[in-house]
């Protein structure tokens, strides 16, 4: 008789599992809204655990900022569509801040310098330019700036990560950068990330990694690994392998799937339950249906078996493609819940430039939802679909996070205006 | 540099030219300005003709095409997988051209078995129901790439050298002859000058300007054909359209893919040619009447080649030209050791390379037998990851866990692209993507190279093969080919893929800036 007692009427639905999504359930159950969120994980497992705010504006130009704060101003100004530019500066501030407070209070926790973007190295040699980088990277981008005479390591089998790699690229900005390739301790045919991460959850394995890197150390004053180092515990397997090294060591992100993607979505789900958001995170929403001035209807389904809520408004944070809120078939772009109105080139062959690395980025990234002053899709005429329907994310159009390098940023900073437009009907 | 014949073009023709004529004891030099099959080798159905398709059009090629097939069969077995062949006719096809058909197969003596259309469906379930006449034919299907890297293996086994990434900008003459060709390596831009007894055009449809280079002229047309991939293989055998050779006719299996095309374009010029997104939508729709399921199933590349074709009589469209291969002495035109081989088809490659050794022989005053007619094609194990499948059948075979699988969809472990990489090494080579992606199937799968590209990458600099500055370059440039056939069809499934690539490559590894 359990099912009967659950409910299945809430305030606010959130659809979508991705930072956009995990946000917006954040900012609702700070505020005491009674909150569901069905969605499965998404993205956030390709995530290098980066949270970028913005770096990159104007993407044609390829302009680099230090100042993301700045590049905010400036982006606004030029673009007025940009979902960015229907948000505050003081709630884009608010959103992160509440962001990283939440991480931290999971044991998760971010560092960051608040008005400046910081560089990190990360895989394959690049040097990427983010707002705010996991606690157990911080080292690394330090490390960076002063050129700290370091010892990179990577493991014999781990696929995609090669600290010569790294080296050799980096060889005129970071001359004092050295490396050891070792077998990964107690054991061979880890290939993945995750197989590391969590055979180092385990104080043996922290042991002996800790021996073999002593041994080749030499006058390096700190140790990059790759973002392998714990899984659920891993500021504690982090301080624990620092304190038998002896020396400080960082984390640099790998390509996904990462071990960073598993441990945020850890960290959120705890935690959302913990603030009474009920979760159903292996879940799809198969239909969603209104009635203009009455309940949103959520079909969900799973393979355990399918449910109905209903809720009085919703957030739609279904990602794009790849998350699967927009669907391209041959002749157009779709809004994949309720085929909502997509702003979108006028034709396939608008949709990609001829060089995949063109610096002003193709057309279909700025394909997306059109929304209000409130977040809400608006039809052909400019009026809100539904006045209880949000959207927040990366399924909204006019912004190409991957080239301006502002993808959790946008996602955090939208699902908190999403959550407000809600909190001020 | 000095050599007894200089072949221009590792396409099939020059590698198949190279070896026939070491085979005969005379040592040649091939230049290429990209590397094996840049042209039209490395752009093609890979259908090894029976002969059906021609037999209303051209009976020569199409008796040639039959011959040669069948010595391919038999000679090089381990480059051909006989699939056998369905000619079908959907409603509102040409039914004078249905019914003379069997009548022209049987005076080239194509062997043509009429099926009845349950049977046919039976052999092919993915065939429309409004298939309205069958047949049976000895088509087959060829790799392309495994042909030439064994033609070039044993080449090279006999001495040949490849000049890769070296372009022929010219010729020294001297009265009647030409001295030297004047060739710029396309990657440090150096110059240097290769002399030679006779010299060699197998340039495909760039004879034309080779030719000019040396004070000749051909009349040349050039059509441009694309064809799309898709994910899964659709049928066991080839599937023609039995119509009148048009835009979107055959569906060529390839181990665990499908080809479909082509489209047929008029060029002005030999360019650097990519699908349009209008041409795939052209043939899905084509493809759509003979296969209706090609609507929606997952295509994951399209590519384009050019076929250079020989002007002959009245200009009656691209199709009806000669599918023939010519061979021309440029005596004709006051120049005494050149020669130019071109046109034809990938299934009559070693005809056109046995008659042109047989004329290089001739001038060279050297009097042995083609070798190639009865001599089997070795089989080099370091040259046989090209073939669709093999590197899952190996893995699924003898599973190493210590070995990880640099690529996932084609299921390539790190040995494998090792062993390759030094083959290619001991071939004169250096490494690269580009070059690892010829001779294996990475990058080839469903997320085109995704996550291989990196891997790859990470794996040649542990190696030592490249520094992590080389890498960077090598990725962006590996990135931008791939792109060239995965752009026009991004549709469904594989946009989904091509926005992880580009969250990969630019949103996170900043590849872009
Ligand atoms: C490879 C990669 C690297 C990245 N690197 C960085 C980085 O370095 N820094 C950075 O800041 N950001 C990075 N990002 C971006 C970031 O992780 C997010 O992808 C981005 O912020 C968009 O988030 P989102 O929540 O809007 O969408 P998604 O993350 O796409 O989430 C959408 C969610 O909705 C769910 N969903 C869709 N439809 C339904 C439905 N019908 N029912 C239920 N659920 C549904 C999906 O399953 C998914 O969970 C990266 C992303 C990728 C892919
Ligand atoms: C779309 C299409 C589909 C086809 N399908 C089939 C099929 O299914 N079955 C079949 O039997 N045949 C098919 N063909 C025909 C077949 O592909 C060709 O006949 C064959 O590949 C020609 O080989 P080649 O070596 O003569 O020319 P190519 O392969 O074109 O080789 C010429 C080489 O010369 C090089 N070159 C050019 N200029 C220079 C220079 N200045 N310096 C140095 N090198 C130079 C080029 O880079 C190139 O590698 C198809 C052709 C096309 C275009």
């Amino acid at each position: 008789m359990a099912n009967r007692a659950e409910r299945s009427n809430y305030e606010l639905a959130i659809i979508g599992a991705g930072i956009a999504g995990l946000s917006a359930a954040l900012f609702a159950a700070k505020e005491g809204i009674e909150t569901v969120m069905v969605g499965e994980t998404g993205e956030i497992l390709f995530a290098s655990g980066l949270l970028d705010l913005l770096s990159v504006h104007p993407i044609g130009e390829g302009k680099l900022w230090d100042d993301p704060w700045a590049a905010l101003n400036a982006l606004r100004n030029d673009l007025p569509d940009h979902p960015f530019s229907k948000v505050s500066p003081a709630h884009i501030r608010t959103s992160i801040d509440g962001l990283l407070e939440f991480l931290s209070e999971q044991n998760l926790p971010y560092r960051r310098d608040p008005d400046r973007n910081v560089e990190v190295v990360i895989a394959m040699g690049g040097v990427k330019r983010t707002y705010c980088v996991p606690e157990t990277v911080w080292n690394g981008v330090q490390a960076l700036e002063e050129k700290q005479p370091t010892l990179l390591v990577d493991f014999e089998e781990l696929k995609g990560f090669s600290a010569l790699q790294i080296a050799t690229t980096l060889t005129d900005r970071w001359p004092g950068l050295r490396t050891a390739t070792i077998p990964f301790p107690g054991g061979r045919g880890l290939q993945y990330a995750e197989q590391l991460a969590r055979a180092l959850e385990n104080p043996e394995s922290r042991g002996s990694l800790a021996c073999d890197i002593r041994a080749c150390l030499g006058r390096a004053q700190m140790v990059g690994f790759p973002a392998v180092i714990g899984l659920y515990r891993t500021r504690e397997v982090f301080k624990d392998l620092e304190k038998r090294i002896g020396v400080p060591v960082f984390e640099i992100p790998t390509l996904p799937p990462s071990v960073a993607g598993l441990r945020l979505r850890d960290a959120f789900h705890g935690g959302l339950a913990a603030k009474g958001v009920r979760l159903f995170p292996r879940h799809r929403v198969a239909a969603l249906r209104y009635e203009l001035n009455s309940n949103f209807i959520l079909d969900i389904e799973a393979s355990d078996g399918g449910k109905t809520l209903s809720a009085g408004a919703v957030i739609l944070a279904t990602g794009r493609f790849l998350g699967r809120g927009l669907r391209g078939d041959r002749g157009r772009i779709h809004e994949t819940l309720l085929d909502l109105p997509v702003f979108q080139p006028q034709e396939r062959a608008l949709w990609h430039r001829h060089d995949f690395l063109d610096p002003r980025g193709h057309g279909i990234s700025e394909a997306g939802l059109m929304i209000d002053n409130r977040f809400r899709p608006i039809a052909a005429d400019c009026d809100p679909v539904h006045p209880h329907l949000y959207a927040a994310g990366s399924v909204l159009g006019h912004q190409n996070w991957v080239r301006a390098k502002c993808g959790s940023g946008l996602s955090v900073a939208t699902a908190f205006a999403a959550v407000n437009a809600f909190l001020t009907t | 540099m000095h050599t007894q014949v200089l072949i221009i073009g590792a396409g099939v023709t020059g590698l198949g030219l190279a070896r026939d004529l070491v085979l005969r004891g005379i040592s040649c030099i091939i230049v290429e300005q990209g590397d094996i099959n840049s042209g039209a080798s490395g752009r093609n159905h890979g259908l090894l003709h029976s002969g059906a398709r021609y037999v209303s059009s051209d009976s020569e090629v199409a008796a040639e095409c039959l011959e040669e097939a069948d010595i391919l069969k038999r000679l090089a077995p381990q480059c051909v997988e006989e699939t056998g062949g369905l000619f079908v006719a959907v409603e509102g096809d040409d039914e004078r051209f249905i019914a003379d058909f069997p009548g022209l197969c049987q005076k080239a003596r194509i062997p043509a078995q009429s099926l009845d259309i349950q049977e046919a469906l039976e052999m092919e379930p993915c065939l429309s129901q409004k298939i309205i006449a069958a047949y049976r034919v000895p088509d087959a299907t060829v790799d392309p790439f495994k042909l030439a890297l064994q033609n070039f293996c044993e080449a090279h086994n006999h001495g040949t050298k490849l000049l890769r990434y070296h372009k022929v900008v010219g010729f020294k003459k001297a009265g009647n002859r030409l001295i030297s060709a004047h060739l710029i390596n396309t990657e440090t831009g150096a110059a240097i000058f290769v002399e030679a007894d006779q010299f060699i055009s197998a340039a495909g449809a760039w004879c034309g300007e080779i030719a000019r280079m040396a004070g000749a002229d051909m009349d040349m047309l050039y059509s441009k054909g694309s064809l799309t991939v898709t994910h899964s293989r659709l049928s066991n055998r080839v599937i023609n359209r039995l119509r009148k050779p048009a835009d979107g006719d055959i569906l060529v299996p390839g181990g665990t893919v499908s080809i479909f095309g082509t489209t047929s374009l008029r060029m002005d010029v030999p360019a650097d040619v990519r699908p349009t997104v209008r041409e795939v939508d052209h043939l899905v729709s084509e493809g759509a009447a003979m296969i209706p399921g090609m609507e929606n199933v997952r295509y994951i590349r399209a590519y384009a080649g050019i076929r250079p074709l020989i002007r002959s009589g009245p200009d009656a469209g691209d199709r009806s030209v000669s599918r023939g291969f010519i061979l021309v002495d440029h005596a004709e035109d006051g120049i005494d050791n050149f020669l130019t081989i071109s046109g034809g088809k990938l299934t009559t490659y070693r005809l056109m390379a046995e008659r042109t050794a047989d004329r290089v022989c001739e001038r060279l005053g050297v009097c042995k037998p083609c070798r190639t007619k009865e001599k089997p094609l070795p089989v080099d194990p370091a040259f046989e990851w090209t073939e669709p499948g093999l590197a899952p059948r190996e893995w699924i075979k003898h599973p190493d866990h210590h070995d990880p699988l640099l690529c996932e969809c084609e299921m390539i472990p790190a040995s494998v692209i090792e062993s390759v990489v030094n083959a290619f090494r001991s071939q004169g080579g250096k490494p690269s993507l580009k070059a690892i992606g010829l001779r294996t199937r990475m990058g080839k799968g469903a997320c085109q190279g995704s996550y291989c590209g990196a891997r790859v990458t990470s794996h040649l600099c542990d190696r030592g093969d490249l520094t992590g500055l080389e890498a960077r370059k090598e990725l962006r440039r590996f990135l931008q080919e791939r792109w060239k056939g995965e752009r026009s069809i991004l549709w469904g499934g594989q946009l989904v893929q091509s926005e992880l690539k580009e969250a990969i490559y630019c949103g996170l590894l900043g590849l872009e800036m």
